[in-house]
């Protein structure tokens, strides 16, 4: 017992890596919400006007509702007054290339591991670097306009591409869905747009990184996926924070229009700052991501890796609206700590022959609560609708909690409907197998759960995987229950 | 809040209930207050707007009141091959006259037994619907198996409902089985109303140390009746508690089935089977509440829809931090018949303890059309085979039923509406 305290004393004294934050000059909106905060913030991104009046409307929407509760979580209540909702590094004027940018901004990029220097870099990964509440810059933009691809800024494409984000905005999380879509929908700051037109299967992975650096600010950003016809894109989403006491705000939307035949791949490894031991400070993740395969044969895939976070609240989902078409959702939810998470996915089947797979995976450890929370839905016109769910959890330590909420919706005799899941500990026959091997328990339990996530690791791009493995080992290493 | 309104013709039940049991009464009365009926979109009642249908079918409640049943009634009414007790209910009150009479068993109306835990198990606050029955149910029966009694021949439990446009019956049932007792308990109403009524019931259910209940209970009333039902049971250290409900018929049908193991060694069995057809509606609820360790609880509720029928299945395992070491298994599985049946289920885990194994699963789909072709191969023609098929499917929860005549009844009731119907 006294050696498996100490392997969990020296699992939970383990250091967020990413826990310093840097003092840049920046351009910061005024703390508090109001019309004029986001009319300020309309005017600071040179906005058009329809979009100033879609923020506002949003924010009407917004003030009518009220903070949903359902959830399995419970945190002290965010003050939306007491929050500042843009704040940008200070730079004298937009760069034109990367060798213009602040290089402290680079220098920023280079200590999480992201380089921004495109020439240097040996696999082709396109990023977005977010940092707060702007985009600092976007790699490799030459190769892919040669494609026609787009793969900028949102603020970028609000200038550049205003009928493509006019058509699309808001189509897939209308500002109406939720509370913290319709939050995001009035003040979003920024984000990354990217339009791969018709049958052309991008050459890299494209990527965003944000960051989230000031103090007391929220972070709201905004992504937007468009996939024309025959068209393949792969998508990766990293985070990280500083480490701060109080907790921080990010409530982000993702969106993805997926139309005939096209194919959208979007991984996620999350790794916000979780909070101290004593569950102090943190973030609180509050995102809406949503796809819909609008078109028949047309494929969406969610990958989600989550370590980070003080309360996560998050349900990637797939509207698969044209026939033939397929959702996937994988995913890898590890808590620790004080960590909350709900999680999970929505797969809503209204064409015919639709197929939908959910893959979930949950690990809690130490005093968390880690809950899935899905729904799968067949609506009456989706003939021969096929779902295969399965959630595990995995319980470390007896303080933790692993909490499953499948909602199960037929409306349709053709569907085909299985769900499945099981909550175990790590078997002690598993760890004893592997101690007699000479594997140290230490060892057994990283092989062991990197083997129980496997399924959904394999899922990740590769340069992704590493990172998620390396994480995975981080926030777990040795906590044996 | 629209769906409170009923509240208003509530009250009239609530004034006119009979002055015993006074504090649980008030208790009971204040806790509905405080809860209302579940709104529109309350969670646990999400699919099942009994607060709605009530809105929808009846105009104004009162409290229906016992009736003068028939020996002959009583007699005709229990089904075939039937050996062992009676007690007969008129619109919830038990009728002592006409029921068996067990030597060294005490079974009583419950306004003879005021010093009675009402509530104690099937706790106001869990449920509107159960305060509501405490607050102002009319009369019930108060059934106590004293220690070590092995009843070998089961209780049957026969209700008769007769009610007038829009009444309320309200019964309530307290058990009590002292340590080392078994006992069966088979639980069969007969409707005897021309028109919509709205029947709450509340059954508690109180184990000692060893003990092993059975309970089990058809739903084949009439097309009227909008019913919930709070069934919880509470069992102590090394017994056993097992629950079939079957349902068959109804209007719209809530059952809470909550089990709460409280010793060690002990183990929850709920086994379900749903045939639905016309626009029947029946939503079944159970929680499993695990307290302690080494507990077990196995769950397996099945349905078949066919029609406009809906089948809602929400099925909670709670497990406490303490209760390491726990077992529980829960299944749920579908088979729609029709375009506008509708199925939504819900199997739920919390889990608070790290050492336990749990799972459970759910399936929805249709008939296996390979099984289908094999037995049509063999002349067996389509709509035979079919039945054979879904027979086989239920079976699998019938044959959890270990009193022989009731499994018997069950199973040509269930027969009858595989052939006929499907």
């Amino acid at each position: 017992m006294s050696k498996d305290n100490q392997i969990l004393e020296e699992l939970t004294s383990k250091e967020y890596e990413h826990g310093w934050s840097v003092n840049y000059e920046a351009d910061e909106a005024p703390v508090g919400l109001n019309e004029d905060i986001i009319r300020w913030i309309s005017a600071k991104k040179e906005e058009p006007q329809w979009l100033l009046e879609w923020r506002l409307k949003a924010f009407k929407t917004w003030q009518s509702m009220t903070e949903p509760e359902w959830a399995n979580v419970h945190y002290p209540k965010v003050d939306f007054q007491a929050l500042k909702y843009y704040s940008a590094p200070k730079q004298n004027s937009k760069p034109k290339s990367l060798d213009e940018v602040d290089p402290e901004l680079l220098a920023i990029y280079e200590r999480l591991g992201i380089s921004l220097n495109e020439q240097k870099r040996l696999q082709g990964i396109a990023v977005d670097a977010v940092l707060d509440s702007v985009s600092v810059a976007t790699t490799f933009k030459g190769t892919l306009s040669k494609l026609g691809i787009i793969f900028c800024s949102f603020s970028e494409a609000v200038k550049e591409h205003p009928e493509l984000v006019k058509k699309y905005l808001g189509s897939v999380v209308p500002m109406t869905d939720n509370y913290y879509a319709a939050l995001n929908s009035a003040v979003f700051s920024d984000g990354s747009f990217c339009y791969i037109p018709k049958g052309v299967r991008c050459p890299m992975e494209l990527s965003t990184y944000f960051r989230i650096n000031a103090a007391n600010t929220g972070q709201f950003e905004r992504t937007l996926i468009v996939a024309e016809e025959e068209s393949y894109v792969s998508y990766l989403e990293g985070c990280t924070a500083p480490q701060r006491d109080e907790n921080q705000l990010h409530a982000a939307v993702v969106e993805i229009y997926a139309a005939a035949h096209a194919e959208v791949k979007y991984s996620t490894v999350q790794n916000w700052f979780p909070g101290d031991k004593e569950g102090k400070g943190g973030i609180y993740n509050f995102v809406t991501k949503r796809g819909i395969c609008a078109g028949d044969f047309s494929k969406i895939s969610w990958t989600q890796v989550e370590t980070g976070s003080a309360v996560t609240w998050k349900y990637p989902s797939c509207i698969l609206k044209g026939d033939n078409s397929i959702g996937e959702f994988y995913s890898v939810a590890v808590t620790n700590n004080y960590q909350q998470a709900d999680t999970g996915t929505k797969m809503i089947h209204i064409g015919k022959n639709t197929k939908s797979r959910i893959v979930s995976k949950g690990i809690s450890a130490g005093k968390s609560q880690n809950s899935y929370r899905g729904q799968v839905q067949v609506m009456k016109r989706a003939d021969n609708a096929r779902n295969f769910s399965q959630c595990d959890s995995l319980l470390m330590g007896d303080r933790c909690g692993a909490h499953t909420f499948p909602y199960i919706d037929i409306q349709n005799p053709s569907a085909k409907v299985e769900h499945e899941a099981t909550t175990s500990k790590i078997g002690e026959d598993q760890i004893f197998y592997c101690n007699q091997r000479g594997i140290a328990t230490e060892d057994a339990v990283a092989l062991i759960v990197n083997g129980y996530a496997k399924e959904v690791l394999n899922q990740l791009p590769m340069e992704f995987a590493v990172e998620a493995q390396k994480l995975l080992a981080l926030t777990l290493e040795g906590s044996v229950g | 809040m629209s769906t409170l309104t009923k509240q208003d013709t509530f009250n009239s039940i609530l004034e006119g209930a009979p002055k015993n049991f006074e504090s649980e009464r008030t208790l009971a009365k204040e806790s509905y207050f405080a809860q209302g009926l579940p709104a529109l979109k309350a969670e646990e009642y999400k699919f099942t707007s009994i607060a709605k249908k009530l809105e929808q079918t009846i105009e104004n409640f009162s409290s229906a009141q016992a009736f003068e049943v028939s020996d002959e009634l009583v007699k005709s009414s229990i089904y075939p091959g039937f050996e062992g007790n009676v007690l007969v209910f008129s619109n919830g009150k038990f009728l002592p006259e006409l029921s068996s009479n067990i030597e060294g068993l005490e079974i009583s109306a419950l306004s003879e037994k005021p010093e009675t835990a009402i509530g104690s198990i099937a706790k106001v606050e869990k449920d509107a619907f159960a305060a509501l029955n405490q607050a102002s149910f009319v009369d019930g029966a108060f059934i106590s198996v004293p220690k070590k009694s092995q009843v070998e021949k089961p209780f049957l439990l026969l209700s008769f409902n007769k009610s007038n446009e829009g009444q309320v019956i309200q019964p309530r049932i307290w058990i009590e089985a002292g340590d080392f007792a078994e006992v069966t308990f088979i639980d069969q109403s007969v409707d005897l109303s021309e028109t919509s009524y709205f029947l709450n019931k509340v059954i508690e259910i109180k184990g000692g140390v060893n003990t092993h209940i059975r309970y089990y209970r058809i739903q084949n009333e009439g097309k009227n009746s909008i019913e919930v039902s709070n069934i919880e049971t509470d069992i102590q250290q090394d017994s056993r508690f097992t629950s079939v409900n079957i349902s068959l018929s109804g209007d719209m049908v809530r059952n809470n089935l909550n089990l709460n193991l409280l010793g060690s060694n002990s183990e929850g069995n709920m086994y379900g089977l749903y045939l639905l057809n016309g626009k029947t509606h029946v939503d079944n609820h159970t929680n499993v509440d695990h307290t302690i360790p080494h507990a077990e609880s196995n769950e397996l509720y099945k349905g078949i829809l066919a029609d406009q029928s809906r089948g809602v299945f929400n099925g909670k395992i709670f497990v406490r931090q303490d209760a390491q070491k726990t077992n529980a298994f829960q299944q749920n599985n579908n088979i729609l018949l029709s375009e506008d049946a509708v199925v939504n289920t819900k199997p739920q885990l919390e889990i608070w303890a790290d050492d336990v194994k749990c799972s459970h699963g759910c399936t929805t789909g249709q008939l296996d059309e390979e099984a289908l072709f094999y037995l049509q191969a063999r002349g067996i023609d389509k709509t035979q085979a079919k039945g054979l098929l879904l027979y086989a499917f239920a079976g699998e929860v019938l044959e959890h039923i270990e009193e022989d005549s009731f499994r018997e009844y069950c199973i040509s009731l269930v027969q009858e509406r595989l052939g006929s119907k499907f």
